[in-house]
């Protein structure tokens, strides 16, 4: 996997989420972000907790950040069959593709049951915000 | 997208009325005036612009998100750097998932124009670019046919009420004489850009670039850009 500034960017995005809903919480400081990562995407985990050790703020300066991974489950539209998706199924080049852009797991992969691509991701797709734990700025 | 200067959606309620090539000329054209101009091919169930432009081999650079690659001097971008040439069929769900990944992730350097290659239609992407996407313009191709204007009226009354800017239409593959779709455009108070006619001679350039700006199509279109 080359994709280490993808998922800088994606930290970027945790931290400025996690950020603007402190402000608009009123806490004044973040003691805990949990995040979840879908392995639809496949993250390195590793990566993405450094760049968020790199770009924590002030406000989250002793916050503990909590990556949790959730499976890629896909579910066929055509025959109702549900399946883990397996990242070592897949070539280096289709992985990096999918990582960037999921949805295009349309294009390479189909359903164990029936072979049809009209599948939908039941879970595990995206870098979720999940949740911040912090003390409020009035208490 | 805060460093580009204006984004312009080429679109239509009907499909194979020539937005690929409009927009790809429009690109170009705007490219040979000296522009910094983007393309970002939306089609993503059936891109077609990487035909038209003949783009192979190229990958995006990584860099803090992705830095969508020159092609012809344009910052050009597509799902096929991912899909390759594979079919990618995708639900409304994941057309809106899509698009807002490829915004998310595409680094566009300061642009003067980044043109846009919709999918036909008011459906998911003209929904998405109208509600992501500040200031975004849209051009409107139909052909003379009344089929092809009927969804493109469509598309004005729902620009009109959204209260998007409608750059104005151009009037695709004229064949004979007609006044219907500049009569009906004048009714509606939208600008009509111009016609351009059926070229027979666009389909043997498709895939080369040079031979592509050699075509009556392509003078056509700078035709009307220059009027812009």
């Amino acid at each position: 996997m080359t994709a280490d500034m993808h998922e800088l960017a994606l930290a970027e995005g945790v931290i400025q989420t996690a950020a603007k809903i402190a402000e608009e919480q009123s806490i004044s400081e973040i003691t805990e972000v949990i995040i979840q990562v879908g392995e639809l995407q496949q993250v390195d985990h590793e990566v993405l907790r450094f760049a968020l050790e790199r770009l924590r703020t002030p406000t989250m300066r002793n916050a503990r950040f909590t990556i949790e991974s959730i499976p890629g489950r896909l579910k066929c539209r055509i025959c109702g069959e549900e399946w883990n998706f397996n990242p070592e199924s897949l070539s280096e080049e289709t992985s990096e593709a999918i990582h960037f852009v999921p949805e295009v797991a349309h294009a390479y992969i189909s359903c164990p049951g029936c072979g049809s691509p009209d599948f939908h991701v039941l879970e595990g797709r995206g870098v979720l915000l999940a949740s911040i734990r912090g003390v409020k700025r009035d208490e | 997208m805060e460093k580009i200067g204006k984004i312009i959606a080429v679109s239509s309620g009907k499909g194979g009325v020539g937005k690929s090539v409009v927009a790809s000329a429009l690109a170009l054209g705007l490219r040979d005036r000296g522009h910094r101009v983007g393309l970002l091919d939306l089609d993503f169930t059936s891109p077609a612009s990487h035909v038209i432009l003949g783009v192979e081999g190229l990958y995006p650079e990584e860099e803090y998100g992705i830095i969508s690659p020159l092609a012809h001097g344009l910052r050009y971008m597509s799902i096929t750097y991912y899909s390759l040439d594979k079919p990618t069929p995708l639900r409304g769900s994941d057309v809106s998932d899509a698009i807002i990944e490829i915004l998310a992730i595409t680094r566009w350097e300061e642009l003067d124009y980044l043109i846009i290659d919709m999918p036909p239609g008011i459906g998911d992407a003209t929904l998405d670019m109208i509600r992501l996407v500040e200031g975004i313009q849209f051009l409107l191709v139909t052909t003379p046919s009344k089929v092809a204007y009927e969804t493109v009226r469509k598309q004005i009354g729902l620009l009109r009420r959204l209260e998007i800017t409608i750059i104005g239409v151009l009037e695709n593959m004229v064949m004979k004489p007609s006044n219907y779709v500049r009569e009906q455009l004048a009714m509606n108070k939208v600008c009509h850009l111009g016609e351009v006619g059926f070229d027979p001679g666009l389909e043997d350039a498709l895939g080369n670039v040079v031979k592509f700006t050699e075509t009556d199509f392509y003078s056509n279109v700078d035709g009307i850009i220059a009027r812009l």
